[in-house]
């Protein structure tokens, strides 16, 4: 019963999501508007911490599982991929050493800059 | 059992989306399985598994991927409930988040915007159409998110979808390994990275290492979502990729 609540629970606030972003034609997809919804009722209310919990845990904790069939989609695209293949691997590995690098780095420059701050006060 | 029998089941279940649902659970549980054994080797990636063999034996038996996804759908559909269940451990690093919300949006603005440009300038440089820049704008950005920004934008949806998958392995990767290369120590700040790159699945990988660097990978995942999705239209106008 528990994890029926809990999924039922996500659902609703994914349509409320889905429903909202077109009401107030905002240019963000539903689950991440049903997402902030639902952090700011965990933030104002216990009773829905408690009933959306386990079924939220069980479902993060297969998260992997659940990118296989989009990645399987790969498939799709063998002719373009066959084509661009330098461009988009190159991309892909640059692209993503760089974001994580300088993501890493002026977080934890800001990170120290805000703790001297602070001892300055001190 | 008969020739003709087999054929007739064949068939039937070819035609059925149980085929398509199950062989992706079944791929999936042994490919995980084979990841526990190899000690979480990041090279075993469960979702890199899964789908190299999945792809074999769609082309093997001569399936397309619209029959395969027809039974697939209801695990892709969980995408959308998942995204929402991301405020769960947001919540539970609520006072943690309080206290480093500075440096936290100051290295998102900086994630979304190298994110962004390292992916077009590179892809432009090396000659890709832009159809494949549109699509891999948003590579960093969470499955359902991403699609969604895809299409928008002028991109393909399904080659932003694979292309997201693959960006978030690459990062799941080399992620722990590029930290060390930093000397990157604070579970919060390799978190942040993670998640901001490599999306649910370096959040995934991120779990593993610790709680503290997962919960803030989903974190980092969802705020650049939600970031990616109001600034990429605005930026690729501004630079006059797109109208």
């Amino acid at each position: 019963m528990n994890f029926l609540n809990g999924i039922t629970l996500l659902l609703i606030y994914q349509l409320v999501g889905e429903v909202s972003v077109r009401l107030l034609e905002l240019p963000i997809p539903g689950p991440v508007m049903g997402m902030v919804m639902l952090f700011i009722s965990l933030v104002l209310s216990d009773p829905v911490k408690a009933a959306v919990e386990p079924a939220a845990t069980s479902l993060l904790s297969h998260l992997s599982l659940l990118f296989v069939p989009a990645g399987v989609g790969l498939m799709v695209h063998f002719h373009r991929l066959a084509e661009e293949w330098l461009p988009i691997s190159t991309t892909l590995i640059v692209g993503t050493i760089v974001t994580m690098a300088v993501t890493a780095w002026v977080m934890q420059l800001a990170g120290r800059w805000v703790t001297g701050e602070k001892r300055q006060d001190d | 059992m008969t020739e003709p029998k087999l054929v007739q089941i064949w068939v039937y279940l070819s035609a059925s989306p149980l085929l398509g649902l199950a062989m992706t659970l079944v791929v999936y549980s042994l490919a995980y399985r084979l990841y526990i054994r190899a000690n979480s080797n990041p090279l075993l990636n469960p979702v890199v598994t899964s789908v190299a063999v999945l792809i074999g034996i769609l082309l093997a038996t001569n399936t397309t991927y619209d029959v395969y996804f027809d039974g697939a759908q209801f695990v892709h559909f969980l995408l959308g409930p998942a995204t929402v269940a991301l405020a769960v451990p947001l919540y539970q690093q609520f006072a943690k988040l309080k206290q480093v919300w500075l440096p936290v949006t100051v290295a998102l603005m900086a994630g979304v915007l190298v994110g962004t440009f390292s992916s077009i300038t590179i892809a432009k440089l090396l000659g890709a159409s832009l159809e494949t820049q549109l699509s891999l704008a948003p590579k960093s950005v969470t499955a359902p998110v991403a699609m969604g920004i895809s299409e928008q934008i002028g991109g393909l949806h399904s080659l932003t979808a694979a292309l997201v998958v693959v960006t978030g392995i690459i990062g799941a990767v080399i992620g722990t390994k590029l930290f060390d290369l930093m000397g990157v120590k604070d579970d919060s700040v390799k978190g942040i990275a993670m998640g901001l790159t490599a999306h649910g699945i370096g959040t995934a990988r991120a779990f593993q290492v610790s709680d503290q660097m997962g919960a803030f990978s989903g974190l980092a995942m969802a705020l650049s979502a939600f970031t990616y999705a109001i600034v990429l239209p605005w930026l690729l106008g501004l630079i006059g990729m797109i109208d």
